[in-house]
């Protein structure tokens, strides 16, 4: 895997939108090439060599390169956006749609992120070593199809409305977030290691939540059935098991009502 | 000799009387009295007549006075702003006509600007939850002819939309209400004991912050399932007394406002009302609908929406597509973030409503404003362009609030000179066109 490096050598004015920073854009790719791939502060077109000083080469497909960044990337767009294969390094905070609609390979940023970040996502694996804003994993707006797939996970917090109308995949957070948690969701895995505000599974048609910590106040739409113990993200312990949301319409399989859960660790 | 001018439009809020009367001089050119409106409506028309209105476009000096120059001038300097700036907040539009923000927009496609209304900092969140799972919607003519069960939540048209309980909500004898209010069951639900609440037949509090629980509750409630004792401060049997009492209506129609918009999980607040409503059509006829407040407001949307697929804050900077993301192209987060580099404010008064820091952010830039009044913004910005009262002065297309289109007319003829937004923003376009034949400012 051959590995380009990225270091920010001029911070941007405005915000730059840097969808053209992951390893299928740059595949092929030599550092004077790469430099040349065009990056966006408003109307304004520059070029990822206006800001970032570029070192290495790309491998010949996405699956064989790796990109390291490294600087500061608060002002930093898209880094990692719509990446398919291969590997990326940031070793900085990043600023909102990172790894947003990733459909595979690793992405890891060492750093918070902020708000819309692996939105709509497909696959690959998305790891955050820090924090994370609103609307991680969560659909783009008027779309109804929020994460679908892959590993998203964040060390820290998160925002509020993490993984709405998620409806695959598996997003896991280790610490506490705010409140609308898998919002609208329709499949898929969430879970929550520390604590959630409030809200956590308002209008759920399909899919699981786990939940380590508390939540504040559970919605009234969701009833406890009964206690399971389970291994969840390497830890065994015991759950209890809300269906719900009673409010919602659910699908029936083999005529029987197909509720979305929440498991609560005792 | 004095004349009444009938069935004029009133250029207040989003409920877009159609009823007033207004007295004009025989000239034609001073309003001596107002007829059958609010008393703000009444204050719409009132102003255009006031001593000291500014007649000419402004210019502030450095030492934070303002010096009088021409609309060429001032036309050449906002022209030369919008084709500099890399970014361009282009913020307001609900009191202009639709006619005039699609001149606007056009500027705003040529130089990469952001068109945002002020739906972003009132009923955006309601655009975004009709976004996300629709809306069943009617006319407010249909509410005033068929609804007997009306429900107001986190909203208080006693004081924001003054005549709408009387033409349309509460008090009107319909086709088929013809008993007007005694035909009607009335609820309010909401934190305060608002005056709308007393009204009401039913005053229903709920606990600040708990609209999304007890709408959660009402949902789950009409579906026969079981509760908590009690969600938001509300017993779980007065929910399922209500629930039943939605079931058999014959038309319901739920009013909300910025008691559901700005409050904790503000869109999803809505969507979760919406989804109410679509459960109690398995039942009966029901109906929802925004309060919107800022006159034309929902014509901004209208034509934003149809003319990008966005209905507010949508982000032309890139040219070839139109984007639209709230927390990101929202005006708000545009100045918090200092995402833009230059604020051009037309027909809305941002100064009075936004958040100091985003205002703060606001002066530190190159700014214009186009309004015919002095107000909070325009002592903050480079330029004041003064322009025609639209709905008074001059005519145009109007939304109400259930996005029915009306024509405006005019009552009075503008100041002397003075331009109306249609013709001075044609004037900036063709300047833009001009600059950036030249290849920029």
């Amino acid at each position: 895997m051959n590995t380009v490096t990225l270091t920010v050598k001029k911070q941007p004015e405005l915000y730059l939108e840097c969808e053209n920073a992951n390893p299928d854009a740059f595949a092929g790719k030599k550092a004077a090439d790469i430099a040349k791939l065009g990056a966006y502060q408003g109307k304004e077109i520059s070029t990822l060599g206006d800001f970032f000083t570029i070192t290495g080469e790309a491998g010949a497909t996405a699956a064989d390169t790796k990109i390291i960044v490294n600087g500061d990337c608060t002002k930093m767009k898209y880094l990692g956006a719509k990446m398919t294969a291969g590997e990326m390094i940031v070793n900085s905070a990043c600023d909102m749609y990172t790894g947003s609609w990733m459909k595979g390979g690793k992405l890891t940023v060492n750093g918070d992120v902020h708000s819309f970040c692996g939105l709509a996502m497909a696959g690959g694996e998305f790891t955050i070593n820090g924090n994370a804003g609103n609307y991680l994993g969560a659909a783009y707006r008027g779309d109804w199809r929020g994460m679908s797939g892959g590993v998203l996970r964040v060390k820290g917090n998160a925002g509020s409305d993490v993984a709405s109308f998620m409806i695959g995949g598996t997003l896991i957070v280790e610490g506490d977030v705010d409140i609308h948690l898998g919002t609208h969701m329709e499949g898929g895995t969430i879970i929550l290691k520390g604590n959630a505000n409030r809200r956590v599974g308002g209008q759920l048609v399909k899919g699981e939540i786990y939940v380590f910590g508390k939540i504040n106040v559970m919605m009234p739409g969701y009833k406890p059935v009964g206690e399971k113990e389970m291994e969840v993200d390497g830890t065994k312990a015991m759950f209890t098991d809300f269906i719900g949301d009673l409010g919602e319409r659910h699908p029936k399989r083999k005529g029987e009502v197909v509720w979305g859960h929440i498991y609560m660790k005792n | 000799m004095p004349k009444e001018v009938t069935d004029v439009i009133c250029p207040f809020c989003g409920t877009l009387c159609d009823d007033l009367i207004i007295t004009v001089s025989d000239d034609n050119k001073t309003i001596l009295g107002v007829k059958n409106a609010c008393a703000i409506g009444a204050e719409k028309f009132n102003h255009q007549r006031l001593p000291g209105r500014v007649k000419r476009p402004r210019m502030r000096q450095a030492d934070g006075t303002y010096k009088e120059i021409t609309y060429d001038e001032a036309i050449d300097w906002t022209a030369k702003m919008l084709v500099k700036s890399r970014k361009t907040l282009m913020y307001g539009w609900a009191s202009t006509s639709c006619q005039a923000m699609s001149i606007g927009h056009e500027i705003a496609e040529k130089v990469g600007g952001i068109v945002d209304n002020c739906a972003t900092v009132c009923h955006g969140s309601s655009l975004i939850a009709i976004e996300d799972v629709g809306v069943p919607s009617c006319t407010l003519g249909e509410i005033k002819n068929r609804a007997d069960c009306v429900i107001f939540w986190g909203c208080n048209p006693a004081h924001a939309h003054p005549r709408h309980m009387s033409r349309y909500s509460i008090f009107p004898r319909g086709f088929f209400t013809v008993k007007g209010h005694k035909g009607r069951k009335i609820y309010a639900v909401d934190c305060r004991y608002t005056d709308t609440a007393k009204c009401a037949d039913e005053f229903i509090q709920v606990q600040q912050g708990f609209d999304y629980e007890l709408l959660n509750a009402f949902r789950t409630a009409v579906r026969g399932d079981a509760l908590p004792d009690t969600v938001g401060g509300v017993p779980k049997e007065k929910i399922y007394e209500i629930a039943e009492a939605f079931k058999t209506a014959r038309f319901g129609i739920i009013f909300f406002g910025m008691g559901l918009t700005h409050t904790m999980g503000r869109n999803h607040n809505i969507d979760i009302a919406i989804n109410l409503t679509r459960d109690m059509n398995e039942y009966t006829k029901f109906a929802i609908m925004a309060m919107r407040g800022h006159w034309n407001v929902t014509g901004s949307g209208q034509v934003l929406g149809w003319q990008y697929g966005f209905p507010y804050a949508v982000d032309l900077s890139r040219r070839d597509q139109a984007r639209h993301q709230t927390g990101e192209t929202t005006s708000v987060d545009l100045l918090n973030r200092s995402e833009v580099e230059a604020c051009f404010y037309i027909a809305t008064d941002p100064g009075a409503h936004f958040p100091v820091d985003a205002m703060i952010s606001s002066s530190r830039k190159p700014t214009v404003t186009i309004d015919p009044h002095i107000n909070c913004t325009t002592e903050i910005s480079d330029i004041h362009i003064p322009v025609a009262m639209v709905g008074v002065e001059t005519g145009g297309c109007a939304y109400r609030m259930d996005n029915v289109p009306i024509e405006t007319r005019k009552v009075v003829e503008p100041p002397e000179g003075m331009l109306t937004d249609e013709e001075l923003l044609t004037k900036i376009n063709k300047r833009v066109d001009e600059l950036m034949a030249k290849g920029g400012a």
